[in-house]
């Protein structure tokens, strides 16, 4: 740590082990995920809260890591991409993406794909047109959004059959 | 970027008391604001962000026919409020055409009323001229390309835009703004929480430094009221308004018993229109009255090259969300 830095403690749920780091205290979620925990899976796209490409749970719920700042997750529980498959079994919604071809870089597929889980649980996921909607927060430069709206619609529609 | 301090605050009173003594503290909340500016525009530079997210400053609760909001409530859990959606439904709607579903579940009700300015001179600090950065440096929207700026409540001085969905319907309700202060709590109206740039753009509220808003208070529409917010914009999702328009109306037997009507991406402020209410009290719910409505709302712009268009847009979106909300045939 360089002089003028200030740490902090933290003590966060990532995945479900706890993890205690000392970081300074400008370091954003995003940051120590990547930096600090090697968990390179959340993606860093615009650093600014415009792209979505570093959306992570926080206690469940879908936020931007990169305008979080890793000392605000004391004591909660964050869930990233690679949480999603522990065992090495993917996620419905990974083989969805998989299946409907969802992706083309791949850069921006895990912030959508936590979204598109985030989606499901707020049940937002009624029509094409409400998915895109609930979705407008992740983008993609590629240009995959119809198959990334199959894939969701495909796995809404196996939790209602 | 400066170091800063981060401290945790797990007490209202001790929090206010904090940044109140010292002017080199803000506080943090959903960060949505105030993080962007500090760690990636470098627009703000404090020495101390206490974060007040730990507060007890959560939850919804109604009394008689007033909603009260805690100032941490987000953006999401106000939107879900199932008195929101039966009793003020374009607050929810206004709420869910703002921001982005992740940015909703950070932001909060508090930190929404004190959002800053979209304008990219004011968030460029490579720019030498912004009279809300540098006071009497100037304004370089006014001479420079703009279009997501203001042309009510702006002036030669600054054209910054308050860029809220939610606070255009809340400025119609006559919202009120509870305060905690180093010296006690008071209560401000919306509509009179902001001020106008006039010659010192810097100054954007009433709020003395360390003040502290906790709590919002929502009055209910009347049984029978309808109300709807029409949001116009260059994308279909996901941006920041040219014009918006939230509007409540009471209409019986054909007139309209009572009217409240605010815009939003025109203002400097969260934009009341109240002109427009005084030509919609008591007349016939028609085309005729809405354009005459929409006529006074827009009565007296201040306009540059780039936002000339947005005084015959908010126009026609006044007219519409009223065709809308009467249920009067265009």
């Amino acid at each position: 740590m360089s002089p003028g830095e200030i740490s902090v403690d933290v003590t966060v749920r990532v995945n479900g082990a706890a993890r205690r780091l000392r970081l300074d205290s400008r370091v954003t979620l995003l940051d120590a995920l990547r930096d600090e925990l090697d968990l390179t899976g959340t993606k860093k796209g615009c650093d600014q809260g415009a792209c979505g490409a570093c959306t992570v749970l926080l206690d469940g719920r879908r936020v931007l890591s990169c305008l979080t700042l890793a000392a605000q997750c004391e004591g909660r529980e964050v869930t990233t991409i690679e949480g999603l498959a522990p065992d090495g079994r993917l996620h419905p919604m990974q083989e969805a993406f998989i299946r409907h071809d969802g992706f083309q870089c791949g850069y921006c597929t895990p912030g959508q794909i936590m979204s598109a889980v985030a989606l499901l649980e707020e049940g937002r996921t009624g029509s094409d047109e409400e998915i895109r909607e609930f979705m407008s927060g992740n983008l993609c430069r590629c240009g995959a959004y119809p198959n990334i709206v199959a894939a969701i619609r495909d796995v809404a529609g196996q939790g209602r059959e | 970027m400066r170091p800063f301090e981060y401290v945790r605050a797990d007490d209202p009173a001790a929090a206010v008391a904090l940044v109140s003594a010292d002017p080199g503290a803000e506080y943090l909340a959903g960060g949505t604001t105030e993080l962007d500016l500090v760690l990636k525009d470098g627009v703000l530079a404090p020495e101390r962000l206490v974060d007040i997210t730990r507060l007890p400053l959560r939850g919804i609760t109604r009394a008689d026919d007033t909603l009260r909001v805690g100032a941490l409530v987000t953006m999401n859990e106000l939107a879900a409020d199932p008195t929101v959606s039966e009793r003020v439904p374009f607050v929810s709607e206004a709420l869910l055409a703002g921001a982005s579903p992740q940015l909703r579940n950070m932001a909060t009700i508090g930190g929404n009323l004190l959002q800053r300015t979209r304008c990219r001179y004011f968030r460029d600090p490579t720019v030498p001229v912004c009279n809300k950065r540098i006071p009497g440096s100037g304004c370089a929207a006014v001479r420079g390309p703009a279009r997501m700026h203001a042309i009510l409540g702006a002036g030669e001085h600054c054209i910054a835009l308050h860029a809220s969905d939610l606070c255009v319907a809340l400025v119609a309700l006559d919202t009120l703004v509870d305060i905690q202060g180093a010296s006690g709590p008071r209560s401000v109206p919306l509509t009179r929480f902001y001020v106008l740039p006039g010659e010192r753009p810097d100054v954007e509220n009433v709020l003395q430094h360390g003040e502290l808003i906790t709590r919002i208070r929502i009055p209910l529409l009347p049984v029978g009221a309808r109300s709807g917010y029409l949001k116009v914009r260059d994308r279909a999702s996901y941006e920041f308004a040219l014009t918006a328009a939230a509007a409540a109306l009471l209409i019986e037997d054909g007139t309209v018993v009572r009217a409240r009507l605010a815009l939003g991406g025109v203002g400097t402020v969260p934009w009341r229109a109240l002109e427009a209410e005084q030509i919609l009290h008591g007349a016939p719910a028609t085309g005729a009255t809405f354009r005459a409505a929409a006529r006074a709302a827009l009565a007296d712009p201040f306009t540059v090259a780039g936002t000339a268009f947005k005084v015959e847009l908010a126009e026609r979106s006044i007219v519409r969300i009223l065709h809308a909300v009467s249920g009067v045939r265009p």
